[in-house]
């Protein structure tokens, strides 16, 4: 029997059996349906990329506001449209290291105050024209212009100027950074034309993919870019997107065919879509974490006693269990975890304590009136499950949570970053000096946790500006320590990536930084 | 003229003044919910200064009044403008929008209204047996069940176990008209399922209403059958509330699909609205709610003049 | 009693069981609404009868709370909705002319906006409370009921006995509920049935846009909502509540069906 199937396999190897075939004959081999899978999928990666075919994913948020311009996008149809037929400077790999991409190369001042990017040769828009350093700096000025209505606008800050000299784009920074690479790799920084100046929403991109069909909100459809020049991407002549909102209808068009990717796959029903015959189901842990927000500067949240107490009262494992099924793990009141680079998995773990919060809570000296928490449907998958779990463990130690469901619509600009107690969910950044410069810098524009102190920003500066690693991560361990014990934020949980495609969909690489393979699941998936 | 055309023309000068008073009703409601367009298109990620820069491009630091008129004069020269957040031009994505929520609304009509009617003189016709009494109960049950579950249900048997029909009702231009009705299988079905419960209550109310009358006796006594009777004497005179519930559902299959528009993923009206609503952009949601409001009072006016027409003596007042 | 026909007696039980339940709520659910007890969507077993919800807690007890809600909730509205939509309905009819067109336009102002946006710019202005709730959702509701009542009343306005009693010299209020109520109970019965079912789940669309009862409190229409991922995989936790809601539909429309029969028999006709 083993000889028979080293034989197919082999065949499979060469491109002369298909999918089907193998089946059959393994079923008739007396090989189980999930071994066989296994093998074909083993002899399948064996050959190779295979070229041709039509990919089709469904995806969760998309609406017919949407728009092309990169500036605008801020939800998870836009970025991967953005994936398909843009590109970035760099971008970053499953294992968190930089993918030079239109970037051929880097250098930088000993001091990492300027930053030199090498233009690649040859890299060619889909209106024929080359990409040149030039649309490099219009496309980053769009996006750093005070009248930028970029979302990337926060990360731009720390530029004082910039130069396009020959095939060099280059940046001067206020201060020094050492992660401004990283920050060239966020989905808005796509290479554009003349930088999208003329025409931001342009479906000219430098991507695999040109766009063929743009209905936002419906779908969107690419065809292959014959003068892209990495062969070693873009393997299906022609990917579409489905905006499939709904998560029912997400699952149910992969299981009846329709498409053969999906994202945010709901974790209540992750194990339950695994079972199916011709689905894999895909997890890895990622930055994107599920919080509960307090207002340190807003009583009763000003008092860290009453922080403490919450922080005790919640008790994470049961939220990972129940509202994300295990697909995820614990959080520790801080916005950071093991998916970055320079974490200290040192800090001990905080868990749910009855006793300790309720001593907490009663050091708080709070008056026992009902502590209002503001949570939404759209707040995070599950956030309204969370919020009753939360006030059931929180009873537990006598403190009175009070749940008030707010609607989804309005809930961003209504009631995130304005009440004091609510739920939110943060995707995460590449690195911590990101992470921590968005949302707990005194200055933020996202502080949502209103954590204003001088000394926590001092070590950020200081951190920011550290080329010895050690050293950074023994700064970066210190601010862990003082957002857990004295921030404002809940973490009870980092949520996984969750992510199904059909079985005979090849190529799929677990990538922590992204959703659906960071964007590049287009350029990186075959059929075999 | 004739009282009738006098009717009309008199119903469709009003009706033009209600137009304009939904629009401001509209304009009204969008300015009064929190937040706005500059907001929403930056979501989570707005930083003060974004947000300032874009109000100040979309318009949105002039005076609520000033914009509600200019939109009015634009709209009254058939212009209605382009969307604030993608800069589409409004004409073209609501016509095609429409174009497709007509088309399901059609067949989903076409599918219940007679069947709703049949059932209810069927209903009447074995009135307290057992075809009452089934068809009773299942219309109840179809129209207690939450529209989502059955989409859902459908959505399970007929398409992932049995694969006799898509579960994605996404439809295009490069279709034929066969493959679009495959498509938009599911949802007709459960849309009718949704529609069909309160049409033909109604239409079975409204016939045993009159069926107490002497001339219904008189039609028996003639000697004609149990549906003759219903057919020719009884319909004829139950019409009105009948139509007015069928034009309320048919608006209803116009307006009111957005969560099927979910569930099925169909490019209608519904979602399309919703989004825009979230999103306050204002006039994508005035020309959507102008549609709407034109489809509704419209249909009532249908609905006003079938009954005049039905009863003889509201044909020819004294 | 003994005239009561089995159909109406199954509806008046179940209708009966129902708000009995809502009403006892605390003392025969098994455990708290709110009180987490077992593990995510456990089958049926002695201890939870209808086994456990989406994040553990038990289905029965929820569903005896969510009850109470659904059904005060839906009664209260359908009452204001069906009491201020009839009245005002055989009002225009009666009074024909300027009345007539103001109600009536007004009315077809109110339903040409979508509801959704009517709902969501009102209840974001006010405090969503439970009055407040019943308050919108009736009135938004009545404007359906108006337009039937105004159309079954136009019809028989102008019948004789109608003329003859205008001619009697009866007033208004006779001619009203006297002449007209009586001869347009069928149509109104009937939709009231409908009306209640349609507020059941118009609660239920209300929590979905967040706008509805506030957690951990649920109505059933809720509680579909919160189970519905399971139902495509198997797991019946949404149906319970759907089946409850279809019973609860099935058996108040048995009682107006039968309401129907008496008062069509009241008119004297044959029977």
């Amino acid at each position: 029997m083993n000889e028979q199937l080293d034989y197919m396999t082999g065949r499979v190897t060469a491109g002369k059996m298909t999918r089907r075939e193998f089946m059959g004959k393994a079923a008739a081999l007396g090989v189980s349906a999930a071994m066989a899978s296994t093998l074909f999928a083993d002899a399948a990666r064996a050959a190779g990329p295979a070229k041709g075919g039509h990919l089709k994913m469904g995806s969760v948020g998309g609406e017919s506001t949407n728009s092309l311009d990169p500036a605008l996008a801020a939800s998870q149809v836009p970025y991967h449209v953005l994936y398909n037929f843009g590109e970035n400077l760099v971008q970053i790999n499953a294992d968190g290291s930089l993918n030079m991409r239109v970037a051929e190369s880097i250098e930088s001042s000993a001091d990492a105050k300027t930053w030199m990017f090498k233009i690649r040769g040859g890299v060619e828009f889909h209106n024929g024209k080359t990409v040149t350093a030039e649309d490099v700096l219009k496309t980053m000025e769009r996006h750093s212009n005070e009248d930028s209505k970029s979302g990337a606008l926060g990360i731009m800050r720390g530029i004082e100027s910039m130069k396009a000299e020959g095939d060099v784009f280059s940046v001067t920074l206020n201060a020094p950074n050492a992660d401004l690479p990283y920050l060239m790799a966020d989905y808005h920084l796509m290479i554009q034309p003349g930088g999208g100046m003329d025409d931001p929403a342009t479906k000219v991109g430098c991507g695999p993919y040109m766009v063929e069909v743009d209905e936002p909100g419906v779908r969107h459809g690419f065809k292959k870019f014959a003068n892209y020049w990495d062969d070693s991407r873009g393997h299906v002549d022609s990917t579409e997107i489905l905006v499939l909102n709904d998560a029912t209808a997400r699952m149910a068009a992969l299981q009846s065919g329709q498409v053969h990717v999906v994202n945010r796959v709901e974790p209540k029903v992750a194990a339950l879509l695994d079972r199916a015959p011709n689905v894999n189901v895909h997890n890895v842990g990622g930055p994107g974490h599920y919080v509960f927000i307090m207002h340190v500067d807003t009583a009763p949240f000003d008092n860290n006693e009453l922080r403490l107490a919450l922080k005790y009262a919640i008790d994470r494992e049961e939220m990972v269990e129940k509202v994300l099924r295990g697909y995820g793990s614990v959080g520790n009141d801080m916005p950071i975890n093991g998916s970055y680079p320079l974490f200290d998995d040192a800090i001990p773990q905080r868990m749910f304590d009855v006793d300790k919060a309720a001593e907490h809570y009663k050091n708080s000296g709070h008056d026992g009136s009902p502590i209002v928490l503001r949570v939404a449907d759209g707040a995070f998958p599950g956030a309204v499950d969370a919020a009753a779990l939360f006030q059931q463990s929180a009873k537990k130690a006598g403190i009175p949570l009070e749940i008030k469901r707010e609607p989804n619509d309005g809930y961003w600009s209504e009631v995130w970053n304005k009440q004091p107690f609510c739920a939110s969910y943060w995707g995460g950044r590449p690195v911590q000096d990101q992470m921590y410069s968005t949302a707990y810098l005194s200055t933020a524009d996202w502080n949502d946790t209103r954590f204003k102190r001088e000394d926590f920003d001092k070590l950020l500066l200081e951190a920011r500006a550290e080329l010895d690693t050690d050293k950074r991560k023994a700064l970066y361990s210190k601010m862990g320590y003082m957002l857990r014990d004295e921030g404002g934020l809940i973490c009870p949980m980092f949520n996984d990536w969750v992510e199904a495609t059909s079985t005979d969909v090849m190529g799929w690489e677990p990538t922590p930084s992204g959703d659906t393979m960071a964007g590049r699941w287009s350029s990186a998936l075959w059929f075999g | 003229m004739h009282p009738i055309l006098k009717l009309v023309a008199q119903r469709l000068a009003l009706s033009f003044l209600l137009l304009l008073a939904a629009s401001a009703l509209i304009f009204a409601g969008t300015i009064i919910l929190p937040g706005d367009v500059a907001q929403s298109i930056l979501g989570q990620s707005a930083t003060p200064e974004a947000l300032a820069n874009l109000r100040e491009e979309l318009g949105l630091n002039e005076p609520a009044l000033s914009r509600y008129f200019s939109w009015l004069g634009n709209a009254l020269q058939g212009d209605l403008g382009t969307a604030l957040t993608n800069g589409r031009d409004i004409a073209e994505s609501v016509g095609y929008r429409l174009k497709n929520t007509l088309f399901l609304a059609f067949w989903a009509a076409v599918v219940s209204v007679p069947l709703a009617i049949g059932l209810g003189l069927l209903a009447v016709r074995f009135r307290n047996r057992w075809p009452d009494k089934l068809i009773s109960g299942v219309t109840l049950a179809s129209i207690s069940i939450p529209e989502f579950l059955i989409g859902y249900l459908l959505m399970y048997f007929v398409s992932v176990k049995l694969g006799w029909f898509p579960s994605v009702a996404m439809i295009n231009d490069t279709m034929t008209l066969g493959q679009k009705l495959q498509a938009i299988a599911l949802p007709v079905t459960v849309l009718t399922l949704v529609v069909l419960a309160h049409m033909m209550r109604m239409t079975r109310a409204a016939i045993l209403n009159v069926m107490q009358s002497a001339y219904i006796e008189t039609a028996e006594l003639k000697g004609l059958s149990g549906l003759q009777v219903i057919y020719r004497h009884a319909f004829p005179n139950a019409i009105a509330p009948i139509v007015n519930v069928v034009m309320l559902n048919l608006a209803y299959l116009v307006v009111g699909v957005v969560v099927i528009e979910v569930v099925f993923v169909y490019p209608g009206m519904g979602q399309y609205l919703v989004d825009h609503v979230s999103k306050r952009d204002v006039p994508v949601v005035q020309a959507c709610g102008l549609i709407f409001a034109a489809v509704y009072i419209g249909l009532n006016m249908v609905a006003d003049i079938v009954s005049i027409l039905a009863n003889p003596r509201l044909r020819h007042p004294k | 009693m003994k005239n009561i026909p089995i159909s109406a007696m199954i509806g008046l039980f179940f209708t009966g069981l129902y708000f009995a339940a809502a009403i006892l709520a605390p003392l025969i659910a098994p455990y708290g609404m709110a009180e987490v007890v077992g593990d995510v969507w456990e089958p049926a077993s002695s201890e939870h009868l209808l086994g456990t919800d989406n994040i553990g807690r038990d289905l029965l007890s929820r569903m005896i709370y969510g009850g109470r809600t659904t059904i005060f909730i839906a009664t209260v509205a359908t009452a204001l909705s069906f009491i201020t939509g009839s009245v005002f309905g055989l009002l225009a009819a009666v009074l024909g002319g300027w009345a007539d067109q103001a109600m009536s336009r007004f009315v077809d102002l109110i339903m040409s906006i979508p509801s959704l946006i009517f709902a969501l710019v009102v209840l974001s202005v006010m405090p969503v409370t439970i009055p407040v709730l019943i308050l919108v959702m009736g009135l938004l509701d009545s404007t359906r009921v108006y337009r039937l009542a105004r159309a079954v009343a136009v019809d028989i306005n102008v019948m004789d006995y109608v003329e003859a009693a205008k001619l009697r010299g009866e007033g208004r209020g006779w001619v009203i509920f006297r002449e007209i109520l009586p001869n347009a109970l069928s149509p109104l019965v009937a939709e009231m049935g409908l009306r209640f079912i349609f507020m059941v789940l118009f609660v239920s669309t209300l929590s979905f846009l967040g706008l509805g009862v506030q957690p951990p409190a649920a109505d059933w229409g809720g509680i579909v909502k919160e189970n519905k991922e399971g139902i495509v995989y198997g797991i019946g936790a949404a149906l319970w509540p759907a089946v409850a809601i279809a019973t609860l539909a099935i058996s108040v429309n048995l009682v107006a069906d039968w309401i129907l029969n008496r008062t069509t028999s009241l008119k004297g006709g044959r029977g």
